[in-house]
């Protein structure tokens, strides 16, 4: 289970994140909304270590990762996809996906043996499966589609296998298709995988209708959380976020 | 196309199939290729051959363990050149001062580099980009300034003086020439394998993940501080093994091999030769040992000549020789494939 307390995160005068409180229970399916600058993005930062906390605790199964530097948290089981595909342009996805298990056999500073490692073909294997990306495993990840950059950022976090895994709006610039395409990979991996999963997401369609938990960020802080049905009725965040003109849209 | 792809013949990447008989397969190579260079006095008796291949062997080990930071690292040293004058004076001075054999002034020169390497390394790699350059370049500034003014102990900008004692162990005697190109070439034959070695394996795509995108390595748990530190300190090793090897050539050291034209050689030989291939530095350093020595010999302009040959690289081809070359034939083969 993963228990953020009290989380802060301030620059300048600019409360990012403020005061935020939340739980995610195993094998939960959440999206984080809110407006340009509501803090998504440093909330994840936060937890994956690329910034440190001002205050508060990050609890993964009741041990304190906050201030922790990124290898570190994701040895503990949390591992992240970017909004921007980050992945390793001159390496092919094979490459890529047999490097990632390395790291995370704690191979990585071998030098007495040759790349690739035996012991690392399955998980890497079963990666390429999941993400659909067994077809195109010897192409260099620069020649790859947006889409499929974006889901070799997902294989690479999920190829570590977490225990959380916090997915930086994996719809980002992509067209109407492949955005619901994407999604429904992701609820895929989600319901196959067992692992609890955190999405950022624009597209309100998408997370009215695949997140069952949602949470609504605002200014650094926590505006509202729950179901769908009860963000959609929750007259503060219509207001504060959504704006009057989406309200009929939403609660038909 | 991969280096690990362009190995296996552009097949997939058959993971199982033994990493243990491509470097056996490496090693055969390796061997081959010393026993063609200690017989090539049998059949070429030029001692300008001789002292060819041997600077070939202290600048190649110098070049390639370069191209280990910036072609395969993604880290620009302009310092480099500092751990080659370290082999070569740490060595000298030992020898001269200490009257070791020389496999102890080999073995404590090395280790007097680690040391040195570690600490420098320390301060050096957190930096990035063009801090990580200049202060890479400071600090072999400041070796040679120590150097140039600790006159007592270096000889100052005259040098290590009165040659280097070189006392035969083992059967070998490295004031005699042949006994030296073998030896030479046995040390750049065993550099090259283990740096290539280093190149191949989980360590070298580690490194290769960090060139590419640092931030995301780190978020895959991997230490990248730890990772820059460890191969910055294997590089100094090669590099000042190179200068060791130098010392032993003109039995003596002198500043200019601390000096930061060294490392802008060493980036030179590394742009003539080309980055992406594991020999593209080898490559490199022959050309311009090659061009050097004959360009020196016809004119004054030399370092005008070089300039241009450079520009020709860097702006005509945009890309080493072996870079060139490696691409050439992959479109090659390419081709020939979707025509058959």
């Amino acid at each position: 289970m993963l228990e953020i307390r009290s989380l802060s995160k301030s620059f300048g005068g600019v409360k990012a994140t403020d005061n935020v409180t939340l739980d995610f229970t195993d094998g939960s399916l959440t999206a984080v909304i809110g407006p340009n600058g509501a803090g998504k993005s440093t909330f994840f930062n936060l937890i994956t270590g690329a910034l440190t906390p001002d205050a508060g605790q990050i609890l993964l199964n009741g041990l304190d990762l906050a201030g922790r530097t990124p290898p570190e948290i994701v040895r503990h089981g949390i591992g992240r996809a970017f909004q921007v595909a980050s992945i390793f342009p001159s390496l092919t996805v094979q490459e890529t996906m047999l490097a990632a298990v390395c790291a995370d056999q704690r191979k990585a500073s071998v030098l007495h043996r040759r790349f690739p490692l035996a012991e690392t073909r399955d998980r890497a294997e079963n990666a390429m499966e999941l993400l659909g990306l067994a077809s195109k495993r010897n192409r260099t990840a620069a020649t790859l589609s947006h889409g499929d950059q974006k889901l070799l950022d997902i294989a690479l976090a999920l190829v570590l296998d977490p225990k959380v895994l916090l997915l930086d709006e994996p719809t980002a610039g992509m067209g109407t298709e492949e955005r619901w395409r994407m999604i429904e990979k992701v609820r895929d991996l989600w319901e196959t995988q067992k692992i609890t999963v955190v999405f950022i997401e624009h597209d309100m369609d998408i997370v009215f209708k695949i997140a069952p938990e949602i949470v609504v960020l605002c200014y650094g802080r926590i505006l509202a959380t729950g179901k769908p049905d009860a963000i959609r009725r929750n007259e503060a965040v219509i207001e504060a976020y959504l704006g009057t003109e989406h309200h009929a849209g939403i609660t038909v | 196309m991969t280096e690990l792809q362009a190995e296996q013949g552009a097949q997939a990447l058959e993971v199982p199939r033994e990493a243990k008989t491509r470097r056996n397969r490496d090693a055969l190579i390796a061997l081959a290729v010393f026993v063609v260079l200690a017989l090539l006095p049998t059949v070429f008796s030029s001692k300008l051959l001789l002292d060819f291949v041997i600077r070939c062997a202290a600048y190649g080990l110098f070049a390639t363990s370069l191209n280990l930071l910036v072609g395969y690292t993604g880290l620009i040293s302009f310092g480099h050149g500092m751990f080659f004058g370290l082999g070569a004076y740490g060595f000298g001075l030992m020898m001269q001062k200490t009257g070791v054999p020389v496999p102890a002034a080999f073995v404590a020169t090395l280790a007097i580099t680690l040391v040195v390497a570690l600490v420098i390394g320390a301060i050096c790699v957190r930096l990035k980009e063009i801090y990580f350059a200049f202060v890479t370049l400071a600090f072999q500034m400041l070796i040679h300034s120590t150097i140039l003014s600790w006159v007592s102990l270096t000889g100052g900008d005259q040098g290590l003086r009165g040659g280097i004692p070189r006392p035969p162990f083992l059967g070998i005697d490295l004031s005699n020439q042949l006994h030296l190109y073998v030896a030479s070439c046995a040390l750049l034959v065993i550099g090259l394998f283990l740096m290539h070695q280093i190149a191949q394996s989980p360590f070298g795509y580690t490194l290769r993940m960090i060139r590419d995108n640092a931030t995301r390595a780190s978020f895959i748990g991997i230490d990248v501080w730890r990772a820059k530190l460890t191969i910055f300190v294997l590089a100094a090793l090669f590099a000042s093994t190179g200068g060791i090897i130098m010392a032993l050539f003109v039995s003596g050291a002198y500043p200019e091999f601390a000096y930061w034209t060294i490392s802008g050689e060493g980036i030179f030989i590394n742009m003539l030769g080309g980055v992406t291939t594991f020999l593209g530095p080898m490559v490199g350093t022959v050309l311009l040992l090659i061009l050097n020595d004959t360009v020196t010999r016809l004119t004054d302009y030399h370092g005008l000549v070089l300039g241009i040959v450079i520009l020709f690289f860097a702006i005509g081809l945009r890309k080493g020789l072996m870079d060139f070359v490696v691409e050439w034939y992959a479109q090659r083969r390419n081709g020939a494939g979707e025509r058959g």
